[in-house]
């Protein structure tokens, strides 16, 4: 099972109700996925030389100040946090790299769940609804989110198992459906340098593309590559900095359906999901063709 | 609720279940024919299982299996079908003026089946009788394991068209690509375009009979037979 949501908006005008658009996109997807829920969305992009983290702590009373004031000392950077639920979106002047390596030294509970421009990626156990409220979600304002909820097959249901899963600066990747030679992949990759968090296999996928991406691939080459190596079957909504992107497997039995106004595209895994959105009755609508990269934003 | 004949239902008002239950309780000699259904939101079987001729226009995008084992009823969708629209359909037609999702008219038994626009995957899979007519095209595997009725692709076909095939006949007016196990092209016989010009009449299609391929089954999977297992 699992259902996933994506919403991209053509028309600017409707920047500050993204977050109200997408809840009930989200939550009419609960019946397919129960077990935990996710969303990426898009928004308040940083300074070109600050770096924007979303990370997480299992216990919500972790004190984020003290990842500000440290980091601020050890790297001699700026650091600013904001606590959302038990996330915190850090923003800082320092480089990617010695800040995950100083995280992983000083707080390796702290999870680094994205990073990136503009990404913030929220994730955590329990209804749609609920995690929806409990990260604020419905005020979000920006250009697009895309968004999951978990029926867990192939791992645990715990947070750090949720989607959507990072795959570089300002990319995620949410998945519908199960890979059948993650564990073979994993240790592949692991051999390449890449790190995994649990047994999960879309993280698998997301490491892969990572992987690619990190070695000089657009990410048009990156899902062509997907298609060849990914065994099993998946539907794939990647968030990108400025859009989204959709593709199938060669058997395309995992559903999708895309429509699109001239206000927005939106991706579901079931059409009842974006029937909420206005316009949605006279949108043209359409399942998407197995192995075709569809993308929106321009940016593949 | 009766306006001269025609009765509305609201399916935010009365749910799926509702819905159904109204549609589905009334007698085959029932004067309530008409019906107009509002509000799908795009909720999953709509309008299945009806038993007596009756007439109902969804307003809308539907979910799946939407006039799923119809017997009779005329079911008119105006917007996109989810998977498995009209699938184990016995008699009657159901329509679409969009596009539908795979696994359109599954195991159909009987009926008509039209669809304006595109098709997706498995269009017909395991069609037995139920005729089917696509103004656009349709996807990968459709009329998987196809067994009797007639597929009418305006448009193109997917790869491994009739794949594992026995007695359906397939006809496309645009590109095959590729056909699947046991499936051949065959000749159009007048038979075959005489049954073909009814089928796009009743479509309200323009095409020609004469612009179309007919696609079958070469019988050659029908029992096993080792020679042929790598085809299987």
């Amino acid at each position: 099972m699992c259902g996933i949501v994506g919403l991209y908006l053509k028309n600017p005008k409707l920047k500050p109700k993204l977050g109200k658009m997408f809840k009930p996109m989200i939550i009419e997807m609960t019946n397919r996925g129960p077990d935990s829920a996710g969303v990426a969305v898009y928004r308040n992009p940083v300074k070109k030389n600050e770096t924007k983290f979303s990370l997480a702590h299992n216990d919500p009373a972790f004190d984020w100040k003290k990842i500000d004031t440290g980091l601020e000392k050890a790297l001699k950077c700026d650091c600013k946090v904001a606590k959302i639920g038990n996330h915190c979106i850090l923003v800082t002047t320092a480089k990617e790299k010695p800040v995950v390596e100083w995280l992983a030294k000083h707080y390796p509970d702290v999870r680094v769940v994205g990073s990136g421009h503009t990404i913030e990626i929220f994730k955590e156990t329990g209804l749609p609804a609920n995690v929806y409220d409990k990260f604020n979600l419905d005020e979000a304002q920006g250009t697009h989110i895309i968004g999951h909820t978990r029926m867990a097959t192939e791992s645990a249901v715990t947070t750090a198992g949720s989607h959507p899963f990072a795959t570089g600066a300002d990319l995620c990747l949410v998945h519908n459906g199960s890979l059948s030679n993650h564990n073979r992949l994993r240790e592949n990759l692991r051999r390449e340098g890449m790190e995994f968090q649990t047994e999960n296999d879309t993280e698998v996928a997301a490491a892969y593309m990572t992987w690619k991406l990190r070695s000089g691939a657009s990410l048009r080459e990156t899902l062509e590559d997907s298609l060849r190596d990914l065994d099993g079957f998946y539907t794939f909504l990647v968030g990108t900095h400025d859009g989204f992107a959709v593709v199938r497997d060669p058997i395309a039995c995992k559903h999708a359906v895309i429509a699109e106004t001239d206000d927005y595209v939106a991706m579901a895994t079931e059409y009842r999901a974006i029937a909420h959105l206005p316009g949605a009755d006279d949108a043209k609508i359409w399942e998407p063709e197995p192995t075709k990269i569809y993308t929106w934003g321009g940016n593949a | 609720m009766s306006t001269q004949g025609l009765s509305e239902l609201d399916l935010q008002k009365a749910g799926v279940r509702g819905i159904n239950q109204t549609l589905q309780g009334l007698a085959k000699n029932t004067n309530q024919r008409h019906w107009l259904v509002r509000n799908p939101m795009g909720q999953h079987a709509i309008a299945v299982g009806l038993d007596a001729p009756l007439h109902v226009e969804v307003h809308g995008h539907v979910g799946f299996y939407c006039g799923g084992m119809n017997k009779e009823s005329e079911i008119i969708i105006h917007g996109h079908a989810g998977v498995g629209v009209a699938e184990n359909m016995m008699s009657g037609l159901v329509w679409v003026k969009g596009n539908a999702s795979e696994s359109a008219g599954a195991t159909g038994n009987g009926g008509l089946l039209v669809i304006d626009g595109d098709a997706s995957s498995r269009c017909g899979i395991s069609m037995k009788g139920i005729d089917i007519v696509v103004g656009g095209s349709v996807g990968h595997m459709s009329a998987f394991m196809a067994q009797r009725g007639n597929l009418v692709v305006c448009g193109d076909a997917g790869e491994a068209l009739g794949d594992s095939i026995y007695e359906a006949r397939l006809y496309v007016k645009g590109k095959a690509h590729g056909l699947g196990a046991d499936c051949i092209e065959k000749e159009m016989r007048a038979e075959h375009l005489e049954d073909l010009a009814k089928l796009l009449e009743r479509a309200k299609r323009k095409e020609r009979p004469q612009d179309f391929r007919r696609y079958g089954s070469a019988r050659k999977l029908y029992n096993f037979d080792v020679d042929h297992a790598d085809a299987y």
